[in-house]
Order: C-alpha cells, then structure tokens, then sequence
C-alpha cells in the first residue's frame, strides 16, 4: 500500500499530474455550470414572480421535471438531445456539423440542470425581501431594472447565500457524473489511472480525499461570503 | 419517436424497476436505522464518539456518491480476494456479486446525509419534555423510544421526505457497477435497439412517476401525524 503512494506522485509511475490535470477541468465544469445556473436561476426566479402567465407555467415544469429526474438521466438526455439539436440546427443553416468540447458540454448540460435549483433557491430569496423595500425603491420613481438591480438582487444575496453554498458544493460533486458520458474530470482521470495501475483502493480513496478537500476549502470561502453579506444583520 | 420496442423489453423494464425499488427501500432503511445513533452520539454521546460521527458525516456529504461507490465496489472489493479461504466461505456469492456493495453504498450515504439531518433533529426537542419523561421514572431507552425520537422525526419529517427523493435519484449510480436497475435497462434497451432517446424518455418518465407517488405517501404520512406544537 505504502510504496504504491507514489503513484499519486508526480514524476512519472506517478499519476499526479494527470490527476491534477483532472481536478482543474472539474474545477472549471464545476464553475461555468454554477455560474451558468446563477445566471438561468436569477431570471427564472424573476420569471416566476413577474412573469405573464405562460412564462410562469414553462418555469414550473422546467423546475419540477429537471428536479425530479435523476442527474445520471439528464446528464445523458441532454447530451445526446443538446448536442443532436446543435447539429440539426448548424447544418439546416448550412453549416459544418461541429463537435462540442466535453468542457462546453459539461458546463452547458451541468448548468442547465443547476438552473432549475437556483431558480428556486434565489425566488425564496427574492420573496423573503420585504415587500416595502421594493416599494420605496419605486416611490423614490426607480425603474422597475433600477429597483430590480439596485434593490431587489443586493437585498435577496443575504437570504440566499446558504442555499447558493449549497449548490456549489452539489455541483462540484455532480461533475463527477460525468464520467459516466467519458467527459474528461478528475472521476474519469481517477477511473482511468485505477484501471490502469489495479491499485483501485488508492487512487479511489485518493479521489475522495480530493473531493472532500474542495468541499471543505469551499465552506471556508463560503462562510466569510456570508458573514460578510449578514454584516449588521440579526444571527439567524 | 418509435415505441414499439417497449412490449418486447416490458419484462426487462419491470424486473429493473423492482430491483430499484429494493434499492431504495433497504439503504433508505438501514440508512436511516445508522443515521439514529449517529445523530444522537452528537447530542448526548462522549466528546471522541460524536466527533467520529461528525467526521463520518462530512466526510460522506463531502465526496460524491459515485466516487464512494466506486471506491466500495472496486476499491474495497478488490481486497476480499487475496483473504485466505474466502473463496469457499459462506460470504463467497455475496461479496461477488454487486448489490451488496450497491446497498452498502447508498446505505451509508443515506446515514451520513440523515445523520445530519437528525442531529438537529433531536437538538431540536425542548429539553423540558426530556426532563419531564425522566422525570416520570422512565429510562434513558424509553425516554428515546417514547418521546425524543418521536418528536424528533415530527420536526423533520418533510426534510426526510425530500431525503428519500434523493436516495431515489442516486440509485441509477448502481448501473456503473453493473447492476441492472431501472436505468441499467434503459441502456441496455439503447445499446439493443440503437434507439437513443425513447428509453431515457421512458425511464425518466417512471421515475419522475416514483417521485410523485412518493411525495404524495409521505404527505399522507404528514397529515396523519400531529403538527410540531412548537416550532
């Protein structure tokens, strides 16, 4: 067992560097999927409150359906669908058909899924603002955008901060789904580098402690987010 | 769209969704039966017992699912093996075959997860009604049987409800390792028929079917059971 540890090493029987090869495309999967949910999130929570009737009822079957089918699921429907409907699309205007970077695929399909939990996550947030706030914002003649992007997304961070915390440590965790469609991240990496070597048990814990690491230097980040954000406010 | 594969696979479909149902129904059990004591050892345990239990729950929360998985049925599984005599013991057929590590999997996932939930479960129980049931003369045992656990899973019951969607959202992970639930089938289907997207249609139609029926159980659960008087 001991002497294998140096197959997490970096200079060659050494796997170290692939598996930090692997860790760094999760780490960017993992960011432009959040990033792309917040953003998905913060108009479909706008959506949902403000929207005419039909919008609100697409958001509703968006969020229900995305939220109650397993990752695994989506991940490959998704996939194939998104990248079959790309195709369709590029050659019915005469284009090449293009083949989509397992990053771009990763993060599309990832933040598409993470968009329906934001879209929750940030419409609690935004109804738990006082209702007076936004008001005031309009006495004071704001637009509805000026009220909406002064007043409405800085008030509603504070309550959603705990949720939005938690989706990143979700998302982090689902980019290891990925594997399963051979996307390249550290679980295909790690996979690849235990098959290849047979030491399962090492390279399987050694996943595991790379995973936990980056949830627990992400709590730590996270935390000073919100203490900083709760600033003057009452403990919850 | 072509459905006309689905009679001629009906068979295989049924037996992949019982096999799912097994899956979910024992982790969710014995998981939860793991999560009790672990989120009591927190509140009332010695101080190094509930840090191992706090550390069992971050670390379970901390990594993905697919990688403990993995790391069970791969991981550990390789080392049975090389134990002497194993090959003709009694534990033989079990440890070869998948959905024993499958069910070990999502069984401890499922206690780490809800062993978080119940801790603040059971903080949550006014001391006074403890005080009040040993005060009555009854033991530790009863006092948890009759009053703390009650009312601990009356306080949560929802989060456990949204827990057991989870569990059943988790359980097409078992097809990495080879085992042929629900979504196992589905591929299987594909790989058969090279129909691409009618099977994962299906397939998440019937789980999106399951989640509804259980929803609507544990609701009905819900209501049955008298509201937290104190919130």
């Amino acid at each position: 067992m001991f002497e294998s540890l140096q197959l997490l090493w970096i200079e060659t029987p050494g796997r170290g560097l692939s598996l930090l090869a692997g860790l760094v495309s999760t780490i960017q999967i993992a960011v432009g999927a959040y990033a792309l949910g917040l953003i998905i999130g913060l108009f479909g929570a706008l959506g949902k409150i403000n929207g005419p009737a039909p919008l609100k009822w697409l958001l509703e079957i968006y969020t229900t359906l995305i939220r109650a089918v397993p990752e695994l699921v989506l991940i490959l429907l998704l996939y194939y669908a998104g990248t079959a409907a790309l195709n369709n699309m590029l050659e019915s205007f005469g284009y090449e058909t293009a083949n989509i970077s397992g990053l771009v695929a990763g993060i599309l399909v990832l933040g598409f899924v993470q968009g329906a939990y934001s879209t929750e996550v940030i419409r609690a947030a935004m109804l738990a603002v006082p209702k007076g706030q936004v008001e005031a914002a309009q006495a004071f003649g704001m637009s509805r955008r000026q009220s909406v992007l002064r007043i409405l997304i800085p008030a509603m961070i504070p309550f959603a901060l705990p949720g939005l915390s938690n989706l990143w440590l979700i998302v982090t965790k689902d980019t290891a789904l990925l594997a399963v469609v051979g996307f390249f991240e550290l679980a295909t990496t790690v996979r690849e580098s235990a098959a290849s070597t047979q030491k399962y048990l090492l390279f399987y814990l050694a996943a595991a402690a790379i995973y936990l690491t980056l949830t627990l230097v992400s709590n730590v980040i996270f935390r000073r987010i919100e203490n900083r954000y709760r600033r003057g406010q009452a403990a919850v | 769209m072509d459905w006309s594969w689905i009679p001629e696979y009906s068979d295989r479909l049924i037996s992949g969704f019982w096999l799912t149902l097994q899956l979910l129904l024992m982790s969710a059990t014995m998981g939860f039966m793991l999560a009790i004591p672990i989120g009591l050892v927190q509140n009332t345990g010695p101080k190094w017992l509930s840090m191992i239990a706090r550390g069992f729950c971050t670390t379970i929360r901390g990594t993905p699912l697919l990688i403990q998985l993995w790391l069970i049925y791969y991981g550990v599984g390789s080392l049975f093996p090389d134990i002497d005599g194993i090959r003709e013991s009694f534990l033989w057929p079990y440890l070869r075959a998948a959905f024993p590590y499958a069910v070990t999997a999502f069984t401890l996932s499922v206690a780490g997860y809800t062993g978080e939930i119940m801790r603040g479960a059971f903080a949550g129980v006014p001391k006074g009604e403890l005080e009040a049931a040993r005060a009555m003369g009854m033991s530790p045992f009863k006092v948890l049987v009759r009053i703390w656990l009650p009312r601990a899973v009356q306080n949560v019951f929802p989060t456990l409800a949204g827990e057991f969607v989870l569990t059943l959202k988790a359980t097409p992970l078992a097809a990495t390792i080879t085992i042929y639930e629900l979504f196992g089938r589905s591929t299987e289907i594909r790989q058969d028929t090279f129909r691409v997207y009618e099977p994962l249609l299906l397939v998440a139609g019937i789980y999106i079917l399951m989640t509804a029926v259980i929803v609507v159980i544990f609701r009905w659960f819900e209501n049955r059971i008298p509201k937290p008087s104190i919130a």
